[in-house]
């Protein structure tokens, strides 16, 4: 319980306008804002990589370069798109958590965790009939995601440590897992270097064009799902609750345990089912470890999407199209592909600073965050939660 | 009963594992001291922050930014004044550059911190994760254009050669070595964490510091500015934290790699929960987890006998990269113990309206 969070007030019909209109209108801003400052970098790199030669027109030609290899075309589309399934996933993964007032840094891990559970039933299954290996390899995945995010759930449940540092730690820990497992029992004899096996039959049919798996349809899927039990089910609304004001729900009835547990275990899954989804429609089989940067992308997607579900799935197709079109812009114009890191910081550096200038500004000052964000800094001492 | 019958070999392997700590605690001190030092210095990052009302999440990304400033600062220095002769502790002018530079870039992420929480009042932890990720990226970017001119190396600083006549003393020899016998950053470290252990508990900067933490309402009233020393404090952080990242790319070994924090600054935070926000305890436990940190590469080097090394090789290599992040979350549920932070720790401070 901090002493800053407030019950929210209750708004007039027109204010909601405005609500909406905000929400539309910080992100937009932001990621103008992200590009602007991006154009630095990009100046940047050139001068060093050129000794000095100045070209105006680079950080045109760069974001050209990347606008060509995410969304000119059927194929560049197909590929933002798969590259966008995953942070939607993994952005729900994290929206979910900020909900309930916890902070999910640990989408990598249970991504982790979701490539290991996959790929080690789909293995053992890759000769049985499509409809039964898929399913339960997809399952599996899913279930080693949400064991681990409720793993996190218990030990803050239980023991009050502190998911941000945990879900830290269980990611490094995922990673030697996956490790373990990939150069020990699902390692292929005699392989020159630890791999798995293809999954075969477990893989996700494609539905659009050469390459697009139906984990894209799972993500919007899930997004839609998360979006009704958030705010159709007494779950949901128990979860917002407890993210709003722990003590109200306490009073009402609630028990801050049972529902920590469960918010993360459905994180976890969703992180779980992102792994599941990039192993069994993308690589179909995995080395010791998992190249991805979704921990990292999932945040900045929850909060440009302000946490809710249904905005999470055009934030995720946002960073998609950048995470798609980075190889081109590299190749193009010579510019690094961690580009797209820089603007993805900078447009969360904009999305809360820019609140604050806009309040002040309009002379209401008070508390600067999105409400989400409001209980999540917390003392990460050993405090078990009651009840 | 045959609970007791089991006892007895896992009793034997306990003591197993304790005589193979005796036995090579010595010959790896000087390197567990040494995997410390970043930890350690992370660790006093947290707590002059902490100790104060400020959580810094930050210090993974502001130890990793202070590696790549003293890394290729130092490198361009040595483009400019030349390689230099190496003095003692191999030190030379572009290491010194280098150093200071990296102190500089980790004040000032620091000062981007202090500002987005104690000014802006953003939520701490999501200030703190906007710093990791924005030196992950920047660092990364930059480090990929800069790879192209494949820059190599400013040198490192070195340790003290102690006479062999010192490190020879029964008993004690070796603890000279642990302890004189490394680099200038981690023998500063063992100063910092007595100088401020005395200045947190003994000064008036001190007492200060911890009653902002606790109470920055009746610190207030006293007349202490809150605002002012808690940015004071998360820049003094930013000092320990660049040295913890200096430490990295520029007395550990001599080049920066994009991961090469691995997390440290997060264990870091650990070890000063565990510490319980006091600038000796946290060095305690910094040293505790890097025991685990070294203990895979000791066990590499001096394999352990009997059935403990039969247990040992049985084990995939990877039980012990994870034994620091399992012996982190072990701790944090409270096994060893309780903690309790600064009762003002995380919140925001608004000043009430004069006039």
């Amino acid at each position: 319980m901090t002493s800053t969070s407030k019950m929210p007030r209750i708004r007039p019909g027109s204010d909601r306008i405005a609500a909406i209109r905000t929400a539309i209108v910080l992100p937009v801003v932001a990621v103008i804002l992200a590009i602007l400052i991006g154009s630095i970098f990009i100046y940047a790199a050139d001068l060093i990589a050129h000794k000095g030669a100045f070209d105006f027109g680079k950080p045109l030609t760069a974001y050209a370069a990347l606008v060509k290899g995410s969304l000119l075309g059927f194929d560049p589309i197909i590929d933002t798109l798969k590259q966008a399934a995953p942070l939607v996933l993994g952005g729900l993964a994290v929206a979910i958590g900020f909900k309930a007032g916890l902070f999910n840094i640990g989408v990598q891990g249970q991504f982790v965790m979701g490539v290991l559970g996959s790929v080690a039933v789909g293995v053992a299954l890759s000769k049985e009939p499509v409809w039964i290996a898929m399913p339960l390899a997809v399952l599996a995945g899913t279930l080693c995601g949400a064991a681990i995010g409720g793993l996190v759930g218990v030990l803050k449940a239980f023991s009050g440590a502190h998911e941000v540092v945990t879900t830290i730690m269980l990611n490094y820990i995922a990673g030697n897992i996956l490790a373990a497992f990939v150069s020990g029992p699902l390692r292929v004899p005699r392989a020159p270097a630890p791999i798995t096996y293809s999954v075969g039959n477990a893989s996700l049919p494609i539905f659009l064009g050469k390459t697009g798996h139906i984990g894209i349809l799972i993500a919007v899927v899930a997004a839609v799902v998360i979006w009704w039990i958030l705010y159709r089910t007494t779950l949901g609304f128990e979860i917002r609750t407890a993210g709003a004001n722990p003590e109200a729900a306490r009073y009402a009835g609630m028990r801050p345990r049972r529902i920590i547990i469960l918010t993360m275990a459905i994180a976890g899954g969703l992180g779980g089912l992102a792994g599941a989804g990039e192993l069994l429609g993308v690589t179909h089989s995995t080395q010791t470890s998992f190249a991805t940067s979704v921990g990292f992308d999932a945040i900045a997607v929850a909060l440009l999407a302000r946490s809710n579900p249904l905005a999470v799935i055009p934030a995720a197709f946002l960073f998609g199209a950048m995470r798609a079109g980075a190889g081109q812009m590299q190749i193009e114009a010579g510019t690094p592909r961690e580009l797209v890191d820089v603007l993805q910081a900078m447009i969360l550096l904009v999305l809360v600073i820019l609140p604050v200038f806009a309040r002040r500004l309009s002379g209401r000052g008070g508390q600067v965050v999105p409400d989400e964000a409001q209980t999540i800094t917390k003392s990460y001492g050993s405090e078990s939660v009651p009840g | 009963m045959d609970s007791v019958l089991y006892g007895i070999p896992v009793l034997g392997i306990l003591f197993q594992i304790g005589g193979y700590l005796v036995a090579v605690l010595p010959t790896a001190a000087p390197t567990i001291l040494a995997a410390a030092t970043p930890l350690g210095f992370g660790a006093l990052c947290g707590v002059v922050c902490e100790r104060s009302g400020v959580v810094n999440i930050g210090i993974e990304g502001t130890m990793l930014t202070a590696a790549f400033t003293g890394w290729i600062v130092a490198i361009a220095a040595v483009a400019v004044i030349g390689p230099g002769e190496p003095g003692p502790l191999g030190v030379t002018p572009a290491l010194i550059i280098g150093l200071v530079a990296a102190i500089l870039s980790a004040v000032g992420v620091s000062l981007l911190h202090a500002w987005l929480s104690i000014s802006l009042r953003v939520d701490q932890i999501i200030s703190g994760t906007i710093i990791n990720i924005a030196a992950i990226g920047i660092t990364g970017y930059l480090n990929n254009v800069i790879s192209a001119a494949s820059p190599t190396s400013a040198g490192q600083f070195s340790a003290i050669q102690l006479p062999t006549a010192v490190t020879d003393l029964p008993l004690v020899g070796w603890l000279f070595e642990t302890i004189l016998n490394q680099g200038p950053i981690t023998i500063s470290l063992l100063v910092c964490v007595v100088v401020l252990q005395v200045l947190l508990f003994r000064s008036r900067w001190g007492l200060r510091t911890r009653a902002v933490g606790e109470h920055p309402k009746a610190a207030e009233t006293v007349g202490i500015d809150v605002i002012r020393l808690r940015y004071r404090n998360v820049l003094i952080g930013g000092v320990f934290a660049g040295l913890g990242g200096a430490f990295l790319s520029m007395e550990l070994s001599n080049s920066f790699q994009s991961d090469g924090v691995a997390g440290r600054g997060f264990i870091a935070l650990a070890a000063m929960i565990v510490g319980r926000w006091t600038p000796v305890g946290a060095f305690g436990a910094a040293l505790f987890f890097s025991l685990f940190l070294t203990l895979g590469q000791t066990i590499n080097f001096l394999p352990p006998g009997g059935d403990l090394g039969v247990i040992v090789q049985a084990l995939p290599a990877q039980v012990f990269s994870a034994l620091p992040y399992i012996a982190t979350i072990v701790v944090l549920t409270g096994l060893i113990g309780r903690s309790i932070p600064p009762a003002a720790d995380g919140r925001p401070y608004e000043r009430e309206a004069t006039s």
